[in-house]
């Protein structure tokens, strides 16, 4: 058993462009749930807009990068627009109702065979990303730090991922404490309060969705980029509630919950994944209890357990403030 | 509304008995004590103001007009449709027919930041404190006109620092004067009841009103607090503001109101200055009913009557939520 691989493994994948891939989804979330109070359990249909927009663009109409770029944002407002516009009047349920029913139905009707000519149905698109590579300034090879290495290709996708969680948490942070996020955190606490008041409430959250839903289809994009291929398939509900519980992690309502969360979420479950592997190898647990094939699912599991130990213990998240969270719903 | 008043004045003011000699109430006085009757100078005006709940028939108010300046106070027994037509007239819910102007302007289907940015804002039965925002941050939330929340102003702080400066100094003034400046850091979640309700109405006062329209001020509020409220009330109609308020409690009615108008079952059945409203016979017979000790009043018999008077508590739920899809999230 190879204690450096396991740690190996976990830092890499706790700073690894995945995890600057989710943090930034998360903060588009973190966004909508944290700060406005939207139960969006579709976070996962803004990612598959944002990642489809811009392949297809590439893959499929020979586009070039940036209009790819533009379609994924633009597709995230109209689908952000398209399920505000029915539901952000209405109690907060609907909207959780409709925004997991629309991933679901975009997931579906992305992989269709009548959507195949232009979305590649079940089989998705590849080659898109070539623009992106292109732009790389590191020189091939690979680099590292103690125990940590990451491929040039990686390494850019990893430090374009970061640099934009950087910039996006900066504009989040100004956003949120300017009066614009204090109607949005009013809106959160009880939206009679500020309509009574003479604020658009129907506006603010509209805003919230849309900007939330962009930032989702960012790490869609960049999702697409780093796998270098877009499938139907990787997007489906799941991914939202990795994003919730990473979320719930790091603390939701704060700036840097998602991205703490984010990080802690990839060590620990690639820590698990790698040191069940190992410990099966070694032989410290028998190949009957728990073979190689089921180290997939049980590593999630033990997060499951996890997770539920942090809600008892510590349900404001790592950075979430208790003081708070007790005054929630008075 | 001024808040630089000198505490003098402001003690003076408070005294509850500070109607009888109230300019507004003078201004009155030639008014007849009749339902619907025209004041010299109405502030908000209704009229035909129709709202069902299905079969029920919540509020159906042919002429309303309040009169500006003065205090007017909204009776009625659980039920009668006051906090619907609050509702109604914030924008908080939809009449079915009916139409009303404030100040002159029509009013009628204005959604409710709207009719709050015409100066007419409300407060709530259950005062609806932000708990996980700063007793000052509930407050600088209601400062009108902000550039700084408009999104794409918003990220750029120099575009609205001094605004801001400006609503958290008239924020911190309002907030001494209703002594709630000691918890003003505080997260408005730890208030006490009574806390809320001052804050409340503080807060209001931060949209720069016109007219204030409070539902319930001082329900379940200790009786020091509940003068001190109601000493803040006339102070503010002292200062040119119009007040409507829903109150239950008739010593608080007749204490502080100019006017007094009277609801029933959806209807208004008397209105007059408050000191002859207690004898009008179709207040009392609102209030204690006809159907238990008079054979052949309208309730005993299977009229439509009947349905609206066994179903006040329904009503009175109705009235703080009044539909289903309208977010109002009720606290109760």
């Amino acid at each position: 058993m190879d204690f450096s691989v396991i740690v190996s493994d976990a830092l890499r994948s706790g700073i690894g462009p995945i995890a600057a891939i989710y943090a930034l989804a998360a903060m588009g979330l973190n966004l909508h749930f944290g700060y406005t109070g939207l139960l969006n359990f579709g976070q996962v249909g803004f990612m598959l807009v944002g990642g489809y927009g811009l392949a297809v663009t590439v893959a499929t109409y020979d586009g070039s990068m940036w209009l790819g770029v533009l379609s994924g944002l633009g597709c995230a407002i109209v689908l952000a627009l398209l399920l505000g516009a029915p539901t952000l009047r209405l109690r907060a349920d609907y909207l959780a109702i409709t925004t997991i029913a629309a991933g679901e139905t975009l997931r579906l009707f992305y992989r269709s065979s009548w959507a195949e000519p232009v979305t590649g149905g079940v089989f998705g698109l590849q080659r898109f990303a070539g623009d992106f590579y292109d732009l790389n300034p590191i020189p091939r090879g690979t680099y590292g730090v103690w125990l940590v290495e990451f491929s040039s290709q990686d390494l850019w996708v990893l430090t374009v991922g970061w640099g934009l969680v950087v910039v996006v948490g900066t504009l989040l942070a100004l956003l949120v404490h300017s009066p614009w996020g204090r109607v949005i955190r009013s809106i959160r606490e009880d939206e009679a309060a500020p309509r009574s008041l003479g604020k658009n409430v129907y506006a603010y959250k509209m805003q919230s969705l849309v900007l939330g839903g962009v930032l989702g289809a960012v790490a869609g994009m960049l999702q697409a980029i780093q796998v270098q291929s877009v499938n139907p398939d990787s997007y489906d509900p799941a991914v939202t509630f990795f994003l919730y519980t990473l979320l719930v992690l790091g603390g939701a309502g704060r700036i840097l919950g998602p991205v703490v969360g984010s990080i802690l979420f990839w060590f620990v479950l690639t820590f698990l994944d790698s040191a069940l592997r190992q410990a099966i190898g070694a032989g410290y647990i028998s190949p009957e209890l728990i073979s190689t094939s089921e180290v997939g699912a049980v590593r999630f599991a033990l997060v499951g357990l996890a997770l539920m130990l942090l809600i008892v213990f510590r349900p404001q998240g790592i950075l979430g403030s208790r003081k708070e969270m007790l005054l929630s719903g008075r | 509304m001024d808040a630089d008043q000198p505490p003098a004045v402001r003690a003076s003011a408070s005294a509850v008995s500070a109607h009888s000699a109230s300019a507004a109430a003078g201004r009155l006085a030639g008014t007849a004590a009749e339902p619907g009757v025209r004041k010299p100078d109405p502030l908000l005006v209704l009229d035909g103001v129709t709202r069902t709940f299905g079969g029920l028939v919540a509020v159906r108010v042919d002429h309303l007009e309040v009169q500006r300046g003065a205090i007017t106070a909204l009776i009625g027994p659980n039920g009668a449709g006051k906090t619907t037509l609050f509702n109604i007239v914030s924008g908080f819910d939809r009449a079915g027919r009916g139409s009303w102007s404030f100040d002159g302007h029509p009013l009628t289907g204005r959604p409710a930041h709207r009719v709050a940015r015409q100066g007419l804002v409300r407060t709530f039965q259950l005062p609806r404190t932000l708990s996980r925002l700063t007793v000052r941050e509930n407050m600088m939330l209601a400062a009108a006109g902000q550039h700084g929340e408009r999104l794409l102003s918003a990220v750029l702080r120099p575009l609205w620092r001094r605004q801001e400066r400006e609503a958290g100094r008239r924020a911190d003034e309002l907030l001494e004067r209703f002594r709630l400046g000691g918890v003003r850091d505080d997260y408005a979640g730890t208030l006490s009841g009574g806390q809320r309700k001052l804050l409340e109405l503080a807060r209001v006062l931060m949209v720069r009103p016109v007219m204030v329209l409070l539902d319930e001020p001082v329900a379940g509020v200790n009786p020091a607090l509940s003068q001190s409220l109601l000493g803040h009330i006339t102070e503010l109609r002292d200062e040119g503001l119009t007040v409507c308020f829903v109150e239950h409690d008739m010593d608080v009615v007749m204490g502080i109101s100019d006017w007094v108008a009277v609801m029933a079952d959806g209807r208004l059945v008397a209105e007059g200055p408050p000191h002859t409203i207690g004898q009008n016979p179709a207040v009392v017979d609102a209030y204690l009913g006809r159907r238990h000790d008079e054979p052949g009043a309208p309730g005993v018999e299977p009229t439509g009557d009947q349905s609206t008077g066994d179903q006040l508590t329904g009503d009175k739920r109705a009235g703080d939520q009044p539909t289903g899809d309208e977010p109002t999230g009720d606290k109760e």
